[in-house]
């Protein structure tokens, strides 16, 4: 049994000898290599639609790095010196504190979810419960009811047991808005395991403990880190529980964002490199994630 | 799947501390769900049989949570049905809802159709095109708001006058988009935002069409069209689908953009149901309307979701069987 389970390391014997996984995961391989290669036409049309669609992204970070007598000229000043003297204003500004908060309450939610799903998913994928399905599509309705119709009774029991304007509060809601999509994609991961290999591990007497950290860890790794990746970007972005449960001392980085523009007098530049500062962990996780963002944006339904 | 289930024992003959010990790992997070997200709701359900305002408190006690004055029964439904800021807002909804997920959907499958091609810097071109979406929303509103649309120094209008000058005009003409157009102005910072999100589900679809089907699209000599028009599309088919119904859930829910670019305005010309129940709630303090408000906002998502729990179970059964 040991001898044929291939594993990544193991040449595989034949096509048809390897688990339906990993076939799949070859043959997709194969069919990017042979995906047809765009004409000159092609190739400049994409990139014209890339680049448009890019620039807004290109000018918040080019004005964050202008003065702001330069931000906001009539027509744009795209050649004016560069400076970094905004991001030293938004720091004196005191965004460490909101991005402490956001970070609080991104990361340590983000460990209760994946304390909470990759069990759940084991019980969903590797050593499955009778109805296992029905649990998976419980997890997934949860994602469709919309949160603003929840705001109220969580504003109100929040209220009462005196956790408003608290980051833990949060690090609650956000467990609850991601932990469905951490237990779909956990369980899609954790699914293609090779079951042979399971299986030749408990023929040679692995125990549990060393079955989960020698032989799922390492092939669920990938995928744990892209779980997490998700649930990170999400926490971070979310806004609407963030400005309505919090005021002064746990406020997250997008209310330091919605904050910043009652100033007076000219602020375009500042903001913009606010924006870029906040924005920049998430752009940073999902460029990290990008090959695994599609199955989180899915749900997991779409590999 | 398949084979797991050929494995694993037969649940029947399965003893009953072993079935116990197998739910064990999968019940912290079921508890937990159901109650961070259950409850809630059921609350809301209760509130909105309630004459609520907190401006008025009467003197019965709802749990502890604040007074009420009266049960209305569904009174409060009678008044989320014939307000007409509430009619607005639901129309609204509907407006943002369809106008954003079918123009966000067709430049999706037209930029994944354009990257299912090899070209050059193809992978630096994906990674520009996520960019969009992960750009913090509250961040990307305040971005189309002040740098984009401002009538001032907005990079449209700045753009708009820069060509006209090139022309040799004085002055280009200066739009406000936000209180001209204040809808468009929305949808339009709301498509860039979601653009990437159908975009990465189409292409993972057209990624997974089996090459020997194109393959012999290609020696029958069916032309580009044709192939796309016969063979890709029907194979996409579901994944439109499910973006589609997806993309619906999500911007159904869209509140960063509103709250910051038009905050609802002119009068309530942008303000969809998740900004009205805000301001029911916070700016009114009818919290028996809001949460009705909030109950009609759900149903309506539960008929959508409906549609894409059946798109994700067809895709789930096609994966796990496969």
């Amino acid at each position: 049994m040991t001898a044929t389970a291939p594993t990544a390391a193991q040449p595989a014997p034949g096509e048809h000898a390897l688990p339906p996984a990993q076939r799949r995961r070859r043959a997709r391989r194969v069919k990017d290599d042979t995906s047809a290669s765009a004409g000159p036409g092609w190739a400049v049309l994409a990139w014209v639609l890339t680049l448009l669609f890019f620039a807004p992204v290109a000018w918040m970070v080019l004005t964050s790095l202008h003065q702001e007598s330069d931000a906001a000229t009539n027509p744009p000043s795209i050649f004016a010196p560069l400076t970094f003297s905004n991001y030293g204003a938004v720091f004196q500004r005191g965004v460490s504190t909101f991005l402490i908060n956001s970070a609080t309450a991104s990361i340590v939610s983000t460990l209760v979810v994946l304390l909470l799903a990759v069990p759940a998913a084991y019980a969903l994928s590797i050593k499955p419960v009778e109805k296992w399905t029905d649990a998976m599509f419980f997890f997934l309705s949860t994602k469709f009811l919309p949160p603003i119709a929840a705001l109220l009774p969580i504003y109100l029991i929040v209220k009462q047991v005196g956790m408003l304007d608290n980051v833990y509060t949060l690090v609650v809601l956000y467990t609850s808005m991601n932990l469905p999509i951490a237990v779909w994609m956990m369980q899609s991961f954790l699914a293609e395991v090779p079951k042979e290999i399971l299986e030749a591990a408990q023929v040679d007497g692995a125990g549990l403990i060393r079955t989960l950290t020698q032989i799922v860890a390492p092939i669920a790794a990938p995928g744990l880190a892209a779980t997490s990746l998700i649930c990170f970007i999400f926490s971070w972005n979310e806004f609407m529980f963030a400005v309505n449960l919090t005021a002064t001392v746990s406020s997250t980085a997008p209310i330091f964002l919605v904050g910043f523009i009652s100033s007076q007098g000219l602020f375009l530049a500042k903001l913009c490199a606010a924006a870029t500062l906040v924005s920049l962990p998430v752009l940073i996780a999902g460029f990290a994630a990008q090959d695994k963002l599609v199955r989180g944006l899915s749900l997991g339904a779409v590999k | 799947m398949t084979a797991q289930a050929m494995t694993a024992p037969p649940t029947a003959t399965m003893s009953r501390g072993l079935r116990w010990r197998r739910r064990g790992p999968l019940l912290p997070a079921l508890v937990f769900t159901i109650v961070v997200t259950q409850i809630p709701f059921l609350l809301t359900i209760a509130i909105s049989t309630l004459h609520w305002n907190v401006l008025q408190p009467g003197t019965k006690n709802f749990l502890g949570m604040g007074n009420f004055t009266s049960f209305a029964g569904l009174a409060n439904y009678g008044t989320v049905f014939t307000d007409s800021r509430l009619r607005a807002a639901v129309l609204n909804t509907i407006v943002l809802t369809v106008a954003v997920v079918l123009i966000s959907s067709l430049l999706g499958l037209v930029l994944a159709v354009l990257l299912d091609r090899k070209f050059p810097g193809r992978g630096l071109a994906r990674t520009l095109l996520i960019a969009p979406f992960l750009v913090m929303p509250v961040a990307s509103a305040l971005l189309w708001k002040h740098a984009l649309y401002n009538p001032d120094y907005g990079l449209l209008n700045g753009a708009v006058n820069w060509l006209w000058r090139l022309f040799g005009a004085q002055e280009g003409p200066t739009v406000d988009f936000v209180s001209q157009f204040p809808m468009p102005a929305v949808v339009a910072a709301l498509v860039w935002q979601w653009t990437p999100f159908m975009m990465l589900i189409l292409l993972a679809g057209l990624q997974s069409q089996p090459g020997d089907v194109l393959e012999a699209a290609k020696i029958d000599r069916a032309d580009g069209w044709q192939t796309f028009r016969f063979i890709t599309l029907p194979h996409l088919r579901q994944y439109l689908e499910l973006s589609a119904l997806l993309g619906s859930i999500y911007v159904l829910q869209t509140f960063d953009a509103i709250y910051t670019i038009t905050q609802g305005g002119p009068g309530s010309a942008t303000t969809n149901l998740p900004y009205e129940i805000y301001l029911t709630m916070f700016r009114k303090y009818e919290y028996g309307e809001a949460a009705a408000a909030g109950v009609v906002v759900v149903v309506g998502s539960i008929i959508v979701a409906t549609f894409a729990l059946r798109t994700i179970f067809s895709l789930f059964n096609e994966e796990t069987s496969r």
